[in-house]
């Protein structure tokens, strides 16, 4: 199952990426757990500049922007496919 | 103990407190005194002013420009200056103007200063970015010279990188020990779609819309004659020309379609003829017809609108809410709101240290959400306040607020926040103290 972390102190973009990534997980029917990071140390720790942040399975693997869904979905495909 | 309530008492008191709050405001409420209504006036007085004079020809540009700024320019290359691996000697001066481009919006500074301190180029950069991000941010410059006036935006914002260079330097040099005995870690590139435009192009697509922004709210200058009045005179003119060529160059170079310029352009040129006394007209009609077109593009016409939107979204309603703040509390300038001028004039009149150390010190633990503090201190020079005070506020007032305070004690221990809060308030009152000393004579 894929962990899915959402990097960011709790403004606005951040609820939005949050709500882009669950649209995402629920529309691909990919088993993950979506959870947040807001702890501005540990997501600095985990190499967020500019937050949001998107992490999977523990791994940083964007931030900045406010991913849109399909951008969402671009991720978890490459993440999936290098899994299986 | 619950009874039949579907929550414990523990949830319910807070509702119950604010019933009880707004219900003893409200049965107090002081309708019949002369002041109160006064203010009450005064505070939606302000906020029309600023819905007809600032919101339309200056905010809307803005928002855009912001968008482009964070959709279009590489903050890449930036953040490269303030990483781990950065030159040091770089790092500071990138640091302090780096707001304009990375932190358009006031959630990105906190985030950005404790990446830059724990896995970046360090304290003495992450402070100097602290310290002049919320200061040099696009929107902020744009507000404070058009509503305050080019003398303060412009020392607001030559003030805060300055100083953010001074105090990130300070900051470096007071713990140099603490800062060798930190790690860095791995900084993530932010995903961004490479862009093939050229640095060329990128200066005229932006200097093609500051002209827009600088030309539409050109101000009216005392006296009839000069080139201020002449280009006064002309403004819509050079405006309108401006926007044709931004027209031409989304063409271009972004993909705009010639069908949909026209959809934005015939509209305006036919308002503009019908309506050549009202300039405001044609420029309201393009900006929806462009936000009509923008909004509905995909690629990047449609993610620099929905950033500019966004932007949009997110300050307004704080803005809002802080412009009626103003003008409930100090009123229009040369009107009185809630609070007497006296006391305005008494703390922070004339260009005292008092009144410097004052601004400096009331401004660092205030909190002003983006862009409200050009409306407080618009109320507060109304009523008042000299200009250095008023520039201590601005540099010392967006930077810092006690909950910006605590987050930042979070990240780098009281006694760095403490050390950073003092020169913030130092360089605050200092610099406030030479811009009142230069602008009284």
């Amino acid at each position: 199952m894929l962990k899915i972390e959402v990097l960011g102190p709790g403004c606005k973009r951040c609820h939005a990426l949050e709500e882009n990534v669950r649209t995402a997980v629920r529309e691909m029917e990919v088993e993950a757990e979506v959870g947040t990071v807001s702890d501005i140390r540990e997501i600095a720790a985990r190499g967020v500049l500019m937050t949001p942040g998107l992490a999977v399975d523990g791994e940083t693997v964007a931030s900045g922007h406010l991913l849109s869904v399909n951008q969402v979905k671009k991720i978890l495909e490459a993440r999936t496919e290098s899994m299986s | 103990m619950n009874g039949v309530l579907p929550n414990s008492w523990r949830a319910e008191w807070k509702p119950l407190a604010w019933v009880i709050a707004v219900f003893v405001g409200i049965y107090w409420l002081p309708v019949g005194d002369p002041r109160f209504e006064g203010a009450v006036v005064e505070a939606l007085a302000l906020t029309k002013w600023y819905a007809q004079e600032h919101v339309l020809l200056c905010l809307v540009p803005a928002f855009y420009i912001a968008g482009a700024i964070s959709v279009f320019l590489n903050q890449q290359a930036v953040l490269r200056y303030l990483g781990p691996g950065a030159p040091k000697v770089l790092a500071y001066g990138v640091a302090s103007v780096a707001g304009s481009v990375l932190a358009v919006c006031s959630c990105t500074v906190l985030p950005l200063f404790a990446g830059i301190y724990v896995t970046g180029a360090g304290l003495g950069p992450a402070s100097a970015f602290l310290y002049s991000g919320p200061a040099v941010n696009v929107l902020a410059i744009v507000l404070t010279a058009s509503v305050l006036g080019m003398g303060l935006g412009a020392a607001r914002a030559v003030g805060a990188v300055l100083f953010a260079i001074v105090i990130g330097l300070l900051m470096h040099m007071l713990f140099r020990k603490d800062e060798e005995a930190r790690i860095a870690g791995q900084e993530v590139p932010t995903s961004q779609e490479e862009v093939d435009r050229s640095l060329t192009q990128n200066i005229v697509y932006f200097a093609l819309m500051v002209g827009i922004l600088v030309f539409a709210n050109w101000g009216r200058p005392e006296g009839g004659t000069g080139l201020w009045y002449e280009i006064y005179h002309v403004r819509w003119i050079v405006t309108a020309v401006l926007a044709a060529g931004l027209g031409l160059v989304l063409v271009a170079w972004f993909g705009l379609s010639w069908s949909r310029l026209a959809l934005v352009a015939l509209p305006t040129i036919v308002l503009a003829l019908l309506f050549p006394e009202t300039p405001a007209l044609p420029f309201v009609s393009a900006t929806v017809a462009f936000s009509l077109v923008t909004s509905t593009s995909q690629g990047e016409l449609g993610e620099w609108f929905a950033a500019s939107w966004g932007f949009a979204k997110q300050i307004l309603p704080l803005l809002l809410v802080g412009i009626l703040m103003a003008g409930l509390l100090l009123g229009r300038p040369d009107q009185e709101g809630l609070i007497p001028s006296e006391w305005i004039a008494g703390a922070v009149g004339g260009n005292s240290l008092g009144a410097n150390l004052f601004a400096s010190v009331a401004g660092a633990f205030m909190y002003f959400a983006t862009l409200t503090e050009v409306p407080i201190l618009q109320g507060l020079m109304g009523n008042g306040m000299g200009s250095g005070p008023a520039l201590a506020l601005l540099l010392a007032g967006p930077a810092l607020s006690l909950p910006s305070i605590l987050v930042i004690r979070s990240v780098i221990g009281t006694r760095k926040t403490a050390t950073f809060i003092i020169l913030v308030a130092l360089m605050a009152t200092v610099t406030g103290l030479a811009y009142g000393a230069i602008t009284a004579s």
